[in-house]
């Protein structure tokens, strides 16, 4: 099963250093990392997807509380939360698919953000099991290449999820 | 102030009134200013000596051991000891020099990477490169070497910052101060309470956490009210009276028979402050399965690592003995103690104190007669091998800190300058080294270090001629092909004679006795040689990843020597 953890962590250098020496350390399998900047000056957020059938999330979050630069740990896994990950594909694409792979991505909220003379980048943002879908159905046209950013999850309602 | 007047100046602030260390280009600016403050520094022969002094200097007080050293080699060099400290929670702060900020990342001469290296050996690092920060860096330092768990923080301060002048501000709290365990649930409270009620036949493991939080008396309270007795494990020793009647002595790998079978027969474990650690469990499929758990520990991620739990309590061992121990009906458990008490008799007639004389000097008589002339009221530091365990099983410690020993990282040269380290902490005490003839030999140049401070350490030196625990294994588990480790030593006793310290070499029982108390009565120590038997193993000793009732243990005597 997999476990999300947000985490809030003092923006500094070598704090990510130090989240993934962890992991490395305590040989922890991570799905999944991803941070940034969050809405207060000088704290990142980190959203960290854990495979639990092989790594126990609450031994993660407790290793991960324990460094300093680390404010605070939530495991939001059984938490209503909105989680998305973002998605760039350059598919192959003749100047006369492109109206044919506008309609086709249309159907899951993505979008054409880049047209070249063969090829058109494809922006799609959604659950991993969305972008998963999308690729498959953009496999047969010929997916040039693929970044995905990880997922990013906030807890739903009032709660930011890092506070108890 | 400069950055090297605000290093100093902040360490005095944090009470600290010795630091061991080795100058070098990198900290030449920090070293000019030293003279000017309340600090004596302890020159070392090897910045691994510094960093195990450090240790010593804190487990023997409980206060934060300081060890300083240039950038690059004076920092590699810290990295054993600083490995050392965190694997056996000590609170100690590593200053290193480093080059100077606009030549970071250049490769410049003596630059490493030290906040990358020792990562993962520390509790937190921080390199300083604006002196604005370097007050705070060191505010901080203290505060997280000494919070939770305790263990090693490094502040590496470049040179230029040392140069740097700005006004000097104190913080009144740090920023910052590491993680501390909440208070204890009372659900779980009175969970353990009503656990330990109903139990026939409980046990108490007790580790390093107990000496730490200082929760010896409460955990007698608790072993007393609930009449159950106590093992301990290697660094826990002293955590409670060996002496005591509910006291086992330690578990584990070579802990005593009865002690282990008291663990697989227990129905109820209490730990108090140990980590399960694969030395004291063994097999973990096999290890106390017929037991409840309660683990009382205040690092979290140490909870439900090893072993599942039943009641976790994630707190100071004290706080919560204090609130358990009135929670607890007082209650005896006559038939459980005198199941162990059986084991103990077997394991009696097997020691080997107990064997008829058969002329030969063995480790544990000079462990032993070191205990008797002692008192039992030395602190002992020890290095890591086969003398350890002898240290373990037979020098009862009762009180804690009186044992000094490296045992998560099992560091050979630990003892000699550990030993340093606690002397200059407990200057009224008695220290006594015991080290085998090959940690000796790994950090033996401190022996300038302890003339040059003209200090009164006691050593003793048990040379069987082998690197001895990795002989023994070879002898069990390789068909005794001793591969790599006979191994040849210097005249221990010439070679402390060469430094100025009073020595001597003994080959038999009878010379033990003469010659500990010529050591004791030295005002400057002094080193005795022990050539004791060569091929003797520690028993008993469970393999590594056994069950720990299945123990190779010494054969069992002729009839005549039992009665």
């Amino acid at each position: 099963m997999k476990h999300v953890l947000l985490a809030r962590v003092q923006d500094q250098p070598g704090v990510l250093n130090r989240v993934a020496s962890l992991f490395r350390r305590r040989a922890f399998n991570i799905d999944s990392l991803t941070v940034g900047a969050s809405e207060s000056r000088g704290w990142s957020r980190m959203t960290i997807v854990v495979d639990a059938t092989r790594t126990s999330a609450r031994l993660v979050a407790a290793n991960l509380g324990k460094l300093v630069a680390v404010e605070e740990v939530t495991d939001v896994t059984h938490l209503p939360t909105v989680a998305r990950d973002l998605a760039l594909i350059r598919v192959r694409c003749a100047p006369e698919e492109r109206g044919p792979v506008h309609d086709l991505v249309a159907g899951f909220r993505a979008r054409v953000a880049d047209v070249g003379s063969d090829s058109v980048i494809v922006e799609a943002a959604g659950t991993e099991e969305d972008l998963d879908s999308l690729v498959k159905l953009l496999r047969p046209r010929g997916v040039l290449e693929i970044v995905r950013t990880g997922r990013v999850a906030m807890v739903r309602g009032g709660n930011n999820g890092t506070e108890s | 102030m400069t950055g090297a007047e605000i290093l100093w100046e902040c360490l005095v602030r944090e009470g600290v009134d010795t630091v061991f260390g080795y100058p070098g280009g990198a900290s030449l600016p920090a070293y000019d200013a030293l003279g000017r403050f309340p600090i004596h520094h302890v020159l070392v022969r090897h910045e691994q000596g510094a960093a195990h002094m450090a240790d010593g200097y804190a487990r023997a007080s409980g206060r934060v051991g300081v060890a300083v050293a240039t950038s690059g080699p004076g920092a590699t060099n810290l990295t054993t000891g600083i490995a050392t400290a965190m694997l056996d929670s000590v609170p100690t702060v590593f200053i290193t020099g480093q080059v100077p900020s606009k030549l970071l990342g250049s490769d410049a001469f003596q630059e490493t990477d030290v906040t990358g290296i020792t990562l993962p050996i520390t509790k937190h690092n921080e390199l300083v490169t604006d002196v604005a920060r370097l007050a705070p860096a060191l505010r901080e330092a203290f505060a997280i070497a000494r919070s939770g768990r305790p263990g090693p923080v490094l502040v590496d301060i470049c040179k230029d910052v040392q140069q740097a002048r700005t006004t000097f501000e104190w913080p009144e709290e740090p920023a910052r101060s590491g993680w501390t365990a909440p208070a204890p649930d009372k659900d779980q409270l009175a969970r353990a309470a009503d656990l330990i009620a109903a139990s026939e036949r409980p046990l108490i493991l007790a580790g390093h956490g107990i000496v730490r939080a200082g929760a010896s008396r409460l955990l007698t309270e608790l072993a007393e009210k609930a009449d159950v007795p106590v093992a301990l494990t290697l660094l826990g020793l002293g955590g409670f009276p060996a002496s005591h009647s509910l006291c086992l002595g330690m578990m584990g790998m070579h802990g005593e028979a009865y002690v282990n079978r008291a663990i697989q027969r227990a129905d109820l474990i209490v730990a108090l402050g140990m980590r399960f650690d694969d030395r004291v469990t063994g097999k973990l499929e096999t290890f106390a399965r017929h037991a409840r758990k309660i683990h009382v520990e205040l690092d979290p991620s140490e909870i439900g690592k090893n072993v599942p739990v039943d009641v976790a309590i994630q707190a100071d061992v004290r706080e919560t003995l204090s609130a358990l121990v009135p929670m607890v009906p007082s209650r005896r458990h006559r038939a459980w103690l005198e199941e162990i008490a059986e084991g103990r008799e077997d394991t009696r007639s097997r020691d080997l104190l107990h064997q008829p004389d058969d002329g030969r000097l063995y480790a544990a008589h000079v462990i032993r007669e070191l205990w008797r002339a002692t008192g039992g009221d030395a602190v002992v530091v020890t290095d890591v091998g086969q003398h350890q365990m002898w240290e373990a099983q037979y020098y009862p410690h009762e009180r804690p800190r009186s044992l000094v020993t490296s045992g998560g990282l099992g560091t050979m040269g630990f003892a000699l300058p550990a030993a340093i380290g606690a002397k200059m902490a407990c200057p009224d005490a008695e220290v006594w080294v015991v080290a085998g003839d090959g940690g000796f030999q790994m950090t033996q140049c401190e022996l300038a270090t302890l003339r040059q401070e003209n200090l009164d350490v006691k050593i003793a030196v048990v040379n069987n001629g082998y690197l001895g625990m990795v002989r023994q294994w070879q002898e069990f588990f390789y068909e005794k092909r001793y591969s790599a480790t006979p191994l040849l030593s210097p005249d221990f006793a010439a070679l402390a004679a060469a430094y100025g310290l009073p020595a001597c070499t003994v080959a038999s029982r009878s010379g033990m006795v003469p010659a500990i108390e010529a050591v004791r009565a030295s005002a400057q120590g002094g080193l005795i040689e022990f050539r004791v038997e060569q091929e003797e193993a520690v028993y008993p000793m469970v393999p590594s990843g056994a069950d720990i009732s299945d123990m190779i243990r010494r054969p069992a005597p002729a009839q005549e020597a039992t009665a």
